[in-house]
C-alpha cells in the first residue's frame, strides 16, 4: 500500500506575525517559513506505518509557489520516498487544495491519505474533510492513534473529540487528519538531508490535473486584534484576591 | 425609482434563508450547538434548525420552542445518531439542496468541524471556519470575521458562493432564548447512505465541574506544575474554590498532567470566561489564542518576563507551589 501525505509551507510557528500596512494580508517576505507542525506529524505517522511493514511507499505532496519544494525536501529528508509539487500562485483555499489532492489520488492510487488537522496560518481545519468528501472516502479526523489492519483493509482511529476520545473503524482507502498527540516527529539527520537531494520531485500544474482554482473568497481586510490594556503586578495573594473581588468584580 | 440602500439591504435579507445544524446525543440537545442559531439570526432572514438521530421527534419539538426559528427539519434514523461525517454530510447536502438555503451554519465542536467541510466540498463551495463576527459594510453583501494565525490576525472575508457554509465560535455568539418559540416541525429527506465508517467506542472524561468552553471562570495550569499529581493536588482544589472549569496548556497536556480535552489554545478550546486564572503557564502565542479574549486574566508565574504577564490584568510573580495553596485557602475563607 502506498501512503500519500499532504504538507504545507507556512510561517514558522514561533514567528511574531505582522499585518501589512495596507491590510491585505500578513508579511511573508524575509520571514522564516517551515513545514506546518501538523503536517510533520502526518508525515511521521506515514513513515512509522511504512517502517512497521504495512506500507510500501510514502509520497509527500505540496501545493503552492516554487518555494514549496524546500518544504518537500524537508519531507524527503525525514524519510518520504518521493515528492509531488503542484505549482500554483495566488490564493489557494482548502477547497482547491482538496480538488488537487483528489486529482493526485487518482494518479497515484494510495490506500491512505494523511494530512494535518489544520494549518497554523489559516487555521481552517477543512482540507482533509473536503478531500474525503470529494473522494467519497471515510475520514478519521483529529487522530491521536492509528492502527492499520492490512488483512481486513480497515483503519482503527482514536479521535480527540470534545470531552474525551472516540474510536472509529474506517474502511480503506481512507483520509486521516492528525492531532498533536499522535506522535513526536523525527528530525532529519544530515546523511538523510544529503540523500533527499537525489530523491525525485515530480511537478504538476493545476491545468495538467484538470483542476480549476476557485477564487470564491474575497479578503475585505486583514487587521491586528485589539490590544489588551496593560495590567498590574501585585505582590501578594491577598492583593490578588482584593483586585479580583473589589476592582474587577469577578469573584 | 431607485431603491434606497437601506431598503435594498432589508429586501436582500428577506431572501436570505439559513439552516442551523444542531447536535444531539442520546436524545439530548447539545446547548453549545445553539450558537449556530444565534449567528443565523444575526444574518437576518429565516432560520431553520436541523437535527437527526434515533427517536429524534422529541428533540425536534424541544428545538421548535427556541425563539427565532421558523422551522425545524428532523430525520429520524439511528444511522445518524453518532453524526458520522460520511453519512451525515450526505444527509445534510440533500436537505440543503431541497430547502434552497443560502447559508448553512453550525457550531465549531469537534463533531461539526468534521462534518461541515465535507458538506461544503460536496456543494462545491468554500467553508468559512470559526467566525467571531458578521459585518455588512456595503449593506448588500455580508462579510464574516474570523481569527487566523493563532488569533494574531483578524480576517474579514466575503464569499461569492451561492451557499455559504460557516462554522461559528460559540463564545462570540451567545445563545438566545430557548423558550417561547413555536416553529413548525417537518421531516427531512433521509438519504440512507451506506456507511463507510463505524463508531466503535468512546472514553469521555467525567467531571462535576462546569463545562470548559462555557464556564464563567476557568482555572488553568501549565508545565510548571511538574507532574499530574501536583496538577491534581494544586489546580483542582483551586478550581473548586472558584467554582471554575479546569483548563491546561498544551505543555501540561503533552506532559500528561491533564486530559487532552482540557487544552486551551489554538488547537484546543477557545474560552472567554469572566475570569481566566492561570498558574505556571508561560503564555505561548498558541495558548493566548484560546484565552486572550477573557474579561479578566489573572496569572501566577515565578518568571516576571513570562509573556502571560503581557496579557494579564492582574499578575502575581510568585512560586505557584506556595501561592496556589494560599490562594485556594484564602478564597475558601472569603464570605
Amino acid at each position: 500500500m502506498k501512503i500519500m501525505v499532504a504538507i504545507k509551507r507556512v510561517v514558522d510557528y514561533a514567528v511574531k506575525i505582522r499585518v501589512k500596512p495596507d491590510k491585505t494580508g500578513v508579511e511573508t517576505q524575509n520571514v522564516k517559513m517551515s513545514m506546518n507542525p501538523f503536517c510533520e506529524i502526518a508525515l511521521e505517522e506515514a513513515l512509522r506505518i511504512k517502517e512497521s511493514g504495512l506500507a510500501s511507499e510514502v509520497v509527500a505532496v505540496s501545493m503552492g509557489t516554487a518555494q514549496c519544494v524546500d518544504t518537500l525536501r524537508t519531507g524527503l529528508a525525514m524519510g518520504a520516498d518521493r515528492g509531488i509539487h503542484v505549482e500554483a500562485t495566488g490564493a489557494l483555499y482548502p477547497l482547491s487544495v482538496a480538488k488537487l489532492l483528489k486529482a493526485l489520488v487518482e494518479v497515484e492510487k494510495p490506500g491512505l491519505l494523511i494530512l494535518g488537522k489544520q494549518a497554523i496560518d489559516d487555521d481552517c481545519n477543512q482540507t482533509g474533510q473536503m478531500v474525503a468528501g470529494l473522494l467519497g472516502w471515510p475520514q478519521g479526523t483529529f487522530a491521536s492513534k492509528v492502527v492499520l489492519d492490512k488483512e481486513n483493509q480497515v483503519a482503527t482511529v482514536d479521535r480527540e473529540v470534545d470531552g474525551g476520545l472516540e474510536t472509529l473503524s474506517l474502511d480503506l482507502p481512507a483520509v486521516i487528519t492528525t492531532d498533536l498527540r499522535l506522535n513526536q516527529p523525527r528530525y532529519a539527520t544530515l546523511p538523510n538531508i544529503m540523500k533527499a537531494k537525489s530523491k525525485a520531485i515530480k511537478k504538476f500544474t493545476p491545468q495538467e490535473l484538470n483542476v480549476e482554482i476557485k477564487s470564491d473568497l474575497e479578503v475585505v481586510q486583514v487587521t491586528e486584534p485589539p490590544k489588551r490594556k496593560a495590567g498590574v503586578v501585585v505582590s501578594s495573594v491577598d492583593e490578588l484576591l482584593d483586585k479580583l473581588k473589589n476592582e474587577a468584580h469577578v469573584i | 425609482g431607485p431603491i434606497a440602500p437601506a431598503q435594498q439591504a432589508a429586501f436582500l435579507r428577506r431572501l436570505l434563508s439559513s439552516l442551523a445544524v444542531l447536535e444531539q446525543r442520546d436524545g439530548k440537545l447539545n446547548p453549545a450547538s445553539l450558537s449556530a442559531i444565534s449567528a443565523a439570526q444575526k444574518l437576518g432572514g429565516s432560520v431553520t434548525g436541523f437535527v437527526a438521530g434515533k427517536n429524534i421527534k422529541a428533540v425536534a419539538d424541544e428545538i421548535a420552542k427556541i425563539k427565532g426559528l421558523e422551522k425545524v427539519v428532523f430525520v429520524d434514523n439511528e444511522a445518524y445518531e453518532k453524526m458520522l461525517p460520511e453519512n451525515f454530510a450526505t444527509l445534510l447536502v440533500e436537505n440543503i439542496k431541497k430547502g434552497e438555503y443560502t447559508h448553512v451554519l453550525s457550531g465549531n465542536s469537534a463533531t461539526c468541524k468534521s462534518i461541515m467541510p465535507r458538506v461544503a466540498a460536496l456543494l462545491d463551495v468554500s467553508q468559512i471556519s470559526d467566525i467571531t463576527g458578521i459585518e455588512s459594510e456595503d449593506s448588500t453583501r455580508l462579510a464574516f470575521v474570523r481569527p487566523m494565525y493563532a488569533g494574531n490576525v483578524i480576517l474579514t472575508v466575503q464569499s461569492t458562493d451561492s451557499i455559504k457554509v460557516v462554522t461559528v465560535r460559540g463564545s462570540s455568539f451567545p445563545n438566545g432564548e430557548t423558550e417561547g418559540g413555536s416553529a413548525a416541525t417537518e421531516e427531512g429527506i433521509d438519504s440512507k447512505t451506506a456507511p463507510t465508517s463505524e463508531w466503535v467506542s468512546e472514553r469521555m472524561e467525567k467531571s462535576e465541574r462546569p463545562e470548559l468552553a462555557s464556564a464563567d471562570t476557568v482555572v488553568s495550569g501549565g508545565r510548571a506544575l511538574k507532574s499530574k499529581e501536583e496538577f491534581d493536588r494544586l489546580i483542582l482544589p483551586l478550581a473548586d474554590a472558584f467554582g471554575a472549569a479546569v483548563g491546561a496548556s498544551r505543555a501540561a497536556v503533552d506532559s500528561g498532567f491533564a486530559d487532552n480535552s482540557l487544552q486551551v489554545g489554538q488547537t484546543g478550546k477557545n474560552v472567554v470566561p469572566q475570569l481566566y486564572l492561570c498558574a505556571g503557564i508561560s503564555g505561548a502565542i498558541q495558548h493566548l489564542a484560546g484565552m486572550k479574549d477573557s474579561k479578566v486574566i489573572a496569572a501566577i508565574n515565578k518568571d516576571p518576563d513570562a509573556p502571560i504577564f503581557q496579557v494579564a490584568d492582574v499578575g502575581l510573580v510568585a512560586d505557584l507551589f506556595q501561592a496556589v495553596p494560599e490562594l485556594t485557602e484564602k478564597k475558601n475563607a472569603l464570605p
